[in-house]
């Protein structure tokens, strides 16, 4: 009896309950998509976070560099004066310095990374070297080597640079080399700790036409390159990786590197790591990758603040609105059928039967709407991954100065202490990937929103004295 | 089977009161047939209200079977109306969604009888008032009359003690009228019921045993107007 006078009560008021299911289906629809796109910025989120850090990484260590520690550029030439001294081209001379610099962050012992690797919750601890090799050549100009007032370098001397990252072989996954994939050659291994080969991103190496077997100089030393590497999404942070070893070597800077790369247990313990480092590390810089994502600029970071703001409070009052016109129409329904239910009510019927019977026709409508919202949801989400176009990421401000309180963490984009780059856009598809726990959460809306409206209208009909119901005229 | 005592019952409409029934008192036998009449407005579908539990006195008792049905809990009220009691109404009221067995049906469900006796039940009662071809009929289309046959097997299918019925020939023409009285005559004999019917009509109330008569909120029972054998 119960199936079947609802059936057919719901077949009476088909457009009624067209209406209601679309009005449900509408509000889920939304939810999906919204869902479905704030998860697929936070998956673009995490790619371009992935990009500068890799794979695995939560937290990253780095510290400021000392007042004065710098310099001009913030140079560190190991075993050379800076502009001064024996050795030091005069005017008129050719000379031509290819160095390692790694000036632009503090930097940390080596054995920190083995104390980091030892507390609570942390899985893996990798310690890196981000540096720039710079190259300067051609003839110091007469008149002397200020170029007081210049702007920049004379015409006769030439400068380059790239980014080099010195990675810990030793740990695999964590550190920026855990996202690259090997594009051509091979990784790095254990062997490979003190020996000159280096990995070359491909975009790099494409501009420079380097390939497996090719030599790179590095602060003067010849570098074999074993693989090309591409990085996700483009992100291109390091131009060449080499050994740590090797990096600290050449850069003058034995037992010490600039970053360390963190992966906790889970997410939830990722405030405790961070607690614990500043603990054991009071001065550092200890950045997460939810600090970081505030740090990513640029349309995905608009549109991830469009999707939590405008989209959620926007799905929000859609279905708090399809909520509240299901349940009015349920209980004009419900006022419509005064008489019917007093008359089920004058044949013995409980109000609690009576309730139930409306509050069925409602779910069934709820249900009706989650499926058709789930469709909308999922047409939705389409439109978003076809319609939306490439998001752009800018992320961090890459001076390569060594000025203290880069309180960001980043290590320089493009190349650590590439010189004066600008902030590195990273270009992002957006993808609206329908999440089964978005799936859930719509059945859950559906279901609740024609709960809520059969609830209203029950309430309306346990409050009809059976008395006034037959005596009301229709 | 019922007595009433002192049964008063105001209505608030608006600001003011209205007292639809002013001291009722009232003894109905077992098995008897009382009709009630009176002008429009003058309390009778109130009385009738109260004696089927659907409304409750402002004071006085309402006893059935030795229950104050004043004083009884909603569920119980809603349990003595589901097993004992009985209601036809002048507009029929039936489910305009559902079949005439459906209908029938319907009266079952509160006494939690299983699906395929309660449709053998309403297929009987469907027969009784000789409506055994129109069982899967929808109310629109059925006539009048054949509306109020199927509202009459509703009320019977339970097999109640009482009968409530509120001119239930109000919307009829007169040979369907005499129908419907002669059928409702026909089943308070074979199911010893007690009948108690309201109308505007008569020559119906003549029929009954016992005719009251409804003016401003005072009843009036003339003593017994024929002898009916039961």
């Amino acid at each position: 009896m119960f199936f079947t006078y609802l059936r057919r009560e719901l077949r009476r008021r088909m457009r009624q309950a067209v209406f209601i299911s679309l009005g449900l289906a509408v509000g889920i629809g939304l939810v999906i998509t919204v869902t479905a796109s704030s998860s697929g910025l936070k998956d673009a989120q995490g790619t371009v976070l992935h990009s500068l850090y890799g794979v695995g990484t939560d937290i990253t260590v780095t510290k400021a560099p000392a007042k004065g520690s710098g310099g001009g550029f913030g140079f560190r030439v190991p075993g050379q004066k800076q502009n001064a001294g024996g050795g030091a081209p005069t005017a008129g001379q050719a000379f031509s310095r290819d160095v390692l610099l790694a000036g632009s962050l503090g930097t940390l012992k080596s054995s920190s990374v083995t104390t980091i690797g030892r507390l609570r919750h942390v899985t893996a601890a990798a310690g890196a070297l981000s540096a720039s090799d710079l190259n300067i050549s051609g003839t110091l100009p007469a008149g002397g080597s200020g170029g007081g007032g210049g702007s920049g370098p004379p015409a006769s001397i030439k400068t380059s640079n790239f980014g080099v990252l010195g990675v810990d072989l030793s740990v695999g996954k964590v550190g920026p080399l855990s996202s690259a994939k090997i594009a051509q050659g091979r990784t790095f291994t254990a062997a490979d700790a003190n020996s000159n080969v280096a990995l070359v991103d491909s975009n790099y190496a494409r501009s420079n036409k380097l390939n497996v077997g090719s030599k790179i100089t590095v602060a003067g030393t010849k570098f074999t390159v074993i693989g090309t590497v591409s990085e996700p999404q483009g992100g291109a942070t390091t131009d060449v990786f080499v050994p740590l070893q090797r990096a600290q070597s050449l850069a003058g800077m034995k037992n010490e590197v600039n970053t360390i790369y963190v992966a906790a247990g889970s997410a939830a313990d990722i405030s405790a790591v961070q607690q614990a480092i500043k603990n054991q590390f009071p001065g550092v810089t200890v950045t997460t990758s939810s600090d970081l994502a505030s740090e990513v600029t640029g349309s995905l970071a608009s549109a991830a603040s469009l999707a939590s703001n405008l989209g959620k409070w926007l799905a929000i009052a859609v279905l708090a609105a399809a909520f509240a016109v299901a349940s009015l129409l349920t209980m004009a329904a419900v006022s419509r059928r005064v008489r019917e239910f007093g008359t089920l009510k004058a044949l013995g019927w409980r109000s609690k039967r009576v309730i139930g019977q409306v509050m069925g026709e409602t779910f069934v409508m709820g249900i009706a709407g989650g499926i058709a919202g789930v469709a909308l949801g999922y047409g939705g989400a389409a439109l978003v991954s076809t319609l939306v176009p490439s998001l752009s990421a800018t992320v961090g401000q890459s001076t390569g100065s060594a000025a203290p309180g880069n309180s960001s963490g980043f290590p320089p984009i493009g190349g650590a202490g590439k010189l004066a780059s600008a902030a590195k856009t990273i270009s992002v598809h957006l993808t609206a990937p329908v999440t089964l726990s978005a799936l859930l959460l719509a059945v859950l809306l559906a279901v609740a929103g024609g709960l809520v409206a059969g609830t209203f209208g029950g309430w309306r009909a346990a409050r009809l004295r059976p008395a006034d119901a037959l005596t009301r005229v229709q | 089977m019922y007595r009433l005592t002192g049964v008063t019952k105001t209505y608030k409409k608006g600001r003011d009161a209205v007292q639809a029934l002013r001291g009722v008192d009232l003894a109905i036998e077992d098995g008897e047939w009382l009709a009630i009449q009176g002008p429009t407005g003058h309390g009778k579908s109130t009385l009738l209200q109260i004696l089927g539990g659907l409304d409750r006195p402002t004071s006085g008792q309402v006893n059935f079977d030795g229950q104050d049905l004043a004083t009884m809990r909603e569920g119980q009220v809603t349990r003595v109306r589901a097993t004992s009691i009985g209601f036809i109404f002048q507009t029929f009221n039936l489910i305009p969604t559902l079949s005439a067995q459906e209908n029938v049906e319907a009266a079952l469900v509160p006494l939690r009888i299983k699906p395929a006796r309660r449709r053998s039940r309403a297929a009987e009662l469907l027969s009784e008032v000789g409506l055994s071809d129109r069982l899967r009929h929808l109310p629109s289309e059925l006539s009048g009359g054949q509306q109020q046959r199927v509202a009459i097997a509703r009320a019977l299918v339970k097999e109640p003690t009482v009968l409530l019925a509120d001119e239930p020939t109000g919307n009829l023409d007169e040979g369907t009228r005499d129908e419907i009285i002669s059928l409702l005559e026909k089943l308070w004999r074979e199911f010893g019921l007690t009948l108690v019917l309201i109308t505007h009509d008569t020559p119906v109330a003549r029929r009954a045993q016992r005719v009251g008569l409804m003016q401003q909120g005072r009843l009036s029972v003339q003593q017994e107007t024929r002898q009916t054998s039961t």
